[in-house]
């Protein structure tokens, strides 16, 4: 990778408006203080990677942004809305409002470490099921674009094959392309490529770095550093649940200012 | 005693013949283990998701019933139900000011055995839901799905293939169950056999025929069960195959 880093993406406009904003985020499991008041905040257009070493607390922080792990304090607002929490009667802090929070899932397209591609339902099968059952899209219209989609992450010609019948990099772009058929606000990727065999992270590093560089607004926890370099406009290092530094890629892997950040890239390099 | 005379016996020619009658018995065997054992399936359903995910009332509520259901032999829970049942229900409806009803054999055989049913029906599904992989059911949430739709299109189906082998069972205990009903004077397969036999003295040929329904019911489950797991396991490569 001789060419400068810088020359791969997409420049980010300024006045772009802010599509996620997490502010003081705090969460326990228990006893376990996993953040400790993370704030966090992508606007239109950028990419941002999340690194940091195992129990940083970045694959929570990337799940309480949809409210799969709800947050035990904080502010997230997706799209400008933000999203009601309350308390059960546990004390556990819960979404307020159902409907809204199932509205906001449905424009993040969320892609898992482990793919969680419905094995029940053919690869067409499960680029649709969004579209077609929680949005209303037209079933036929819905294939339509499911087959651009499936030919675009180069599996066309596997739309009938069960999930369990692909390799693993084979699954991650599939789940890749049913989250990109909700025509999603912001994509979530939650370490995307470290369920994979090492000679499969290419493939799907591939479709990703695509998706940052025509412009996809995008959350990445991540520990491929390379890459992280190359797509995000914006890394966030964290560590023991706080953001021990963040800043631009060429500043936070080339002259990285804090000794835990330099020993973690020095560690992981 | 085998010969022309069991034939005959055996007819669907009246007066002797009395083929018609068992039939007759047949399809209300089959009928009310059709339809106990899609009670119980609906209980099942609910019961799951109760002992999964309900609060602690109703998860203690579920226990003592599938607990007592599944402690108490099936006949005395059918007398039981029968008799305390209907009668239940008639007084409930005298007290109403509604005239007593003479409640039908087949649909009272159905709740009863349902009611049977739908206790080891929710233990089924309760494991079957748990081996799940817990990632598409958060995928699922993860896309907006909300909760009746993801029990629907995604629960369900994905746990068919761990349930189906256990379902099985409850059919054939269904569809034998429903000879228990016999003593409670409902007019199924054995209770059809009992009369036959008793009027003509002709015991041996009419139970032998019996069992032989029976076992064709058995057989023919069998070949529906391998279409309905070949389909609920269509996403799963073959074990042989794996190797």
């Amino acid at each position: 990778m001789t060419a400068p880093a810088t020359a791969l993406k997409h420049t980010v406009q300024n006045g772009a408006a802010e599509a996620i904003h997490v502010e003081n985020l705090h969460k326990n499991f228990g006893k376990l203080h996993v953040l400790k008041g993370v704030s966090l905040s992508a606007r239109d257009g950028e990419v941002i990677a999340i690194i940091g070493g195992s129990g940083s607390g970045k694959s929570t922080l990337l799940r309480c942004i949809n409210c799969l792990e709800n947050p035990t304090s904080g502010i997230i607002r997706v799209n400008g809305e933000e999203i009601k929490l309350k308390a059960d009667s546990h004390g556990h802090t819960v979404p307020a409002d159902r409907k809204q929070i199932e509205r906001i899932r449905s424009k993040l397209g969320m892609v898992f470490q482990n793919f969680n591609l419905w094995s029940h339902m053919t690869l067409i099968e499960n680029v649709i099921e969004v579209p077609v059952h929680v949005l209303g899209v037209k079933r036929d219209v819905a294939i339509g674009e499911a087959e651009k989609l499936l030919a675009r992450v180069g599996l066309a010609e596997k739309r009938d094959v069960y999930p369990a019948y692909l390799s693993g990099g084979q699954q991650q772009r599939a789940a890749i392309a049913r989250a990109l058929a909700i025509n999603p606000r912001v994509m979530l990727f939650d370490e995307p490529t470290s369920a994979l065999d090492p000679e499969l992270v290419g493939e799907v590093l591939k479709v990703i770095g695509d998706l940052a560089r025509e412009g996809r607004t995008m959350v990445l926890v991540t520990h491929e550093m390379k890459f992280a370099r190359e797509v995000a406009t914006h890394v966030v290092y964290l560590h023991n649940g706080l953001v021990e530094e963040e800043g631009p890629p060429e500043q936070i892997f080339g002259a990285p200012k804090s000794e835990r950040l330099k020993q973690f890239l020095r560690n992981v390099g | 005693m085998f010969g022309a005379s069991s034939l005959e016996l055996l007819s669907f020619e009246p007066p002797n013949g009395r083929g018609l009658s068992l039939l007759h018995g047949l399809a209300n065997s089959v009928g009310i283990a059709f339809g106990s054992f899609g009670v119980g399936l609906l209980i099942g359903v609910g019961g799951a998701y109760g002992k999964l995910y309900g609060g602690p009332v109703v998860r203690d509520l579920l226990e003592v019933y599938t607990t007592v259901v599944r402690a108490v032999p099936e006949l005395v829970l059918i007398l039981l139900l029968y008799f305390a049942g209907t009668d239940l229900i008639n007084q409930l409806l005298t007290a109403l000011g509604y005239a007593a009803i003479d409640i039908n054999g087949v649909v009272a055989g159905i709740g009863v055995l349902g009611v049977v049913q739908g206790a080891y029906s929710t233990e089924v599904l309760r494991g079957a839901i748990r081996a799940v992989p817990q990632g598409q059911i958060e995928a699922a949430r993860a896309y907006g799905m909300p909760p009746g739709l993801l029990l629907r299109r995604i629960t369900l189906p994905a746990m068919l293939p761990f349930a189906i082998p256990g379902l099985a069972n409850l059919w054939l205990i269904a569809t034998k169950d429903t000879a228990l009903l016999a003593i409670v004077g409902v007019n199924e397969l054995t209770q059809t056999t009992r009369t036959a036999a008793g009027a003509t003295k002709a015991y041996f040929t009419f139970f032998m025929a019996a069992g032989a329904l029976y076992l064709v019911l058995t057989l023919v489950s069998n070949v529906v069960i391998g279409r309905v797991e070949r389909w609920a396991r269509r996403g799963m490569p073959s074990i042989a195959g794996s190797h």
